[in-house]
């Protein structure tokens, strides 16, 4: 048994609501799923079932109404270490460059600037951006801003990667190179990470389990194992013939179905 | 930018070296022409006579240098007042309810109205006209500092503070350079204001600056003297505004080309 990277113990979040008088509204419920160390757990769920929400919690920027997020064992309470976060935003900072992109979050935390220098290029080599280290965001594709993006995830070197919907802005194309990136860059790493998608087949492709969530209020309605070969790599996965009942399996789950009438 | 080895180019810049000498050559025979009298628009030759006498005569340097220190002085100042009050009105809301009244009424106030407050409280000084310059030059610079705070992407900051950034990182790694083409677009504004502003304490009241010389030229009923005044407010204004998109140019040069010219 692999130690537990992530845990959400009884997770409850509510919000308060804009009319005054209202009930608060309940993001999510009892949320209770632990990720093990090394593995890649897709979230998947109706819109606003609340599976951001729960990703903020997870990066300490926003505080569990009830129950505890835990990350290694420690209570999350305030932004940490040992978890990173990226969006379907690549928030990189137009006068930067993407070296100093890359490097934003070490800087912040206070490491030496050659100590930085060298991560965010050994980073930009991995991401296949070595070329852009001096450019500007401005001058990068959609798909290249979103590389640096994980390359300034990677950078601070977290415990735990959380990913909101991180290729959701690419084209179908873009978007299955980087997902190939990610899943073969997971695996050399060796990094957890919480994957939140609408993305059926990515996140099939790029997960050991995927967590269905349910309407809002958002609970866990099922867990499935993906128990097709190559993890770490996303584009075999893609050719399998496993991936068609796993789809049919989640598109019940979601009643995609019933939608069309 | 320009290429000058381009020939398109060139031929733009001797299209416009020809069309300086038609508009100086207009402004030298066509008020003689038209009949119009030297004491309404005195001829281009005539306006180069007095410059070169007041050069001689009238101290023009050192008006000239008086009006432009008072612009730079109160520019200065009020930049650095609008930048103050910009960011910690964006950064606090119940600063900026409780205050945006007040700050909508001074802003709408015309502030070369306040020249001869100033005047009756601080005399024939250079600090009237330093001080509505710093008015008149403080609004723009708040008004697109706190528009640019407020604009940024909130998740931009959610993403330094989940590097555990502290306030003063998210402000000098986030907020300070997400404000400054804004705060570029402002200064270039206040620019031509604060020339306005330091020429209307002058022309209140006070013995020198270019202003004085405006009205002492209209007193004597100088045209000319009064043109080489305007030409002379002009080129400080040219100056400061030349400075600003230099510094501009320097400090944003990470902007796309297209979004620098539209600022």
């Amino acid at each position: 048994m692999k130690a537990i990277r992530l845990e959400c113990r009884a997770v409850t979040k509510r919000f308060a609501s804009r009319q005054r008088g209202a009930d608060p509204i309940v993001a999510v419920r009892d949320l209770n799923f632990t990720i093990a160390d090394g593995e890649v757990v897709s979230l998947i769920g109706p819109s606003g079932c609340g599976k951001s929400t729960l990703l903020n919690m997870g990066s300490g920027l926003d505080p569990a109404s009830e129950g505890q997020v835990l990350v290694d064992g420690e209570v999350v309470t305030k932004p940490n270490e040992h978890v990173a976060f990226m969006l379907q935003k690549d928030l990189l900072l137009p006068w930067r460059t993407i070296r100093e992109n890359v490097e934003f979050g070490l800087e912040i935390r206070g490491r030496p600037a050659r100590e930085r220098r060298a991560t965010a290029l050994e980073l930009l080599r991995k991401c296949r951006l070595p070329d852009f280290a001096d450019h500007y965001p401005h001058q990068l594709s959609g798909g290249m801003r979103q590389r640096a993006a994980l390359a300034r995830t990677l950078a601070v070197d977290p415990a735990v990667l959380l990913m909101d919907e991180p290729f959701s802005a690419l084209d179908a194309q873009t978007k299955m190179v980087l997902q190939y990136d990610l899943s073969r860059t997971l695996a050399d790493t060796g990094k957890t990470a919480l994957f939140v998608t609408h993305d059926l087949v990515e996140a099939i492709s790029l997960s050991d389990r995927v967590l269905v969530m349910s309407q809002r209020p958002g609970r866990i309605i099922e867990e499935i194992v993906v128990d097709i070969p190559d993890r770490d790599n996303c584009m075999e996965r893609r050719k399998s013939p496993k991936i068609g009942p796993y789809v049919a399996r989640l598109m019940e789950l979601l009643h995609i179905d019933d939608q069309l009438h | 930018m320009s290429d000058t080895s381009n020939p398109a180019t060139l031929r733009i810049m001797g299209g416009s070296v020809l069309l300086l000498l038609a508009f100086l050559a207009a402004w030298e025979w066509a008020p003689t022409a038209f009949g119009i009298p030297a004491y309404i628009i005195p001829p281009a030759s005539k306006v180069w006579h007095e410059f070169a006498r007041m050069f001689a005569n009238d101290h023009l340097i050192y008006h000239t240098l008086i009006t432009g220190m008072q612009v730079l002085v109160g520019f200065l100042l009020g930049m650095l007042l609008g930048m103050v009050v910009g960011f910690a009105l964006g950064m606090s809301p119940t600063a900026e309810f409780l205050l945006s009244p007040y700050i909508l009424a001074l802003q709408i106030a015309p502030k070369v109205a306040f020249a001869p407050l100033f005047v009756i409280w601080f005399g024939y000084t250079v600090y009237p006209k330093i001080l509505v310059a710093v008015l008149i030059v403080f609004f723009p610079v708040m008004i697109n500092v706190l528009g640019a705070v407020r604009a940024i992407d909130p998740d931009v900051v959610r993403l330094a503070k989940s590097f555990s950034a502290n306030r003063w990182q998210i402000f000098s790694k986030v907020e300070f350079p997400a404000a400054l083409p804004p705060f570029f677009a402002g200064l270039r504004i206040a620019a031509t204001l604060a020339v306005i502003g330091v020429v209307v304490g002058e022309l209140v009241g006070g013995n020198s600056g270019l202003g004085y010389l405006l009205t002492y030229g209209e007193g004597a009923g100088n045209t000319a003297m009064v043109f080489v005044a305007i030409i002379m407010l002009t080129v400080v204004g040219i100056a400061l505004y030349g400075g600003i998109v230099l510094i501009e140019n320097r400090v944003l040069h990470w902007l796309p080309g297209r979004a620098r010219v539209a600022s």
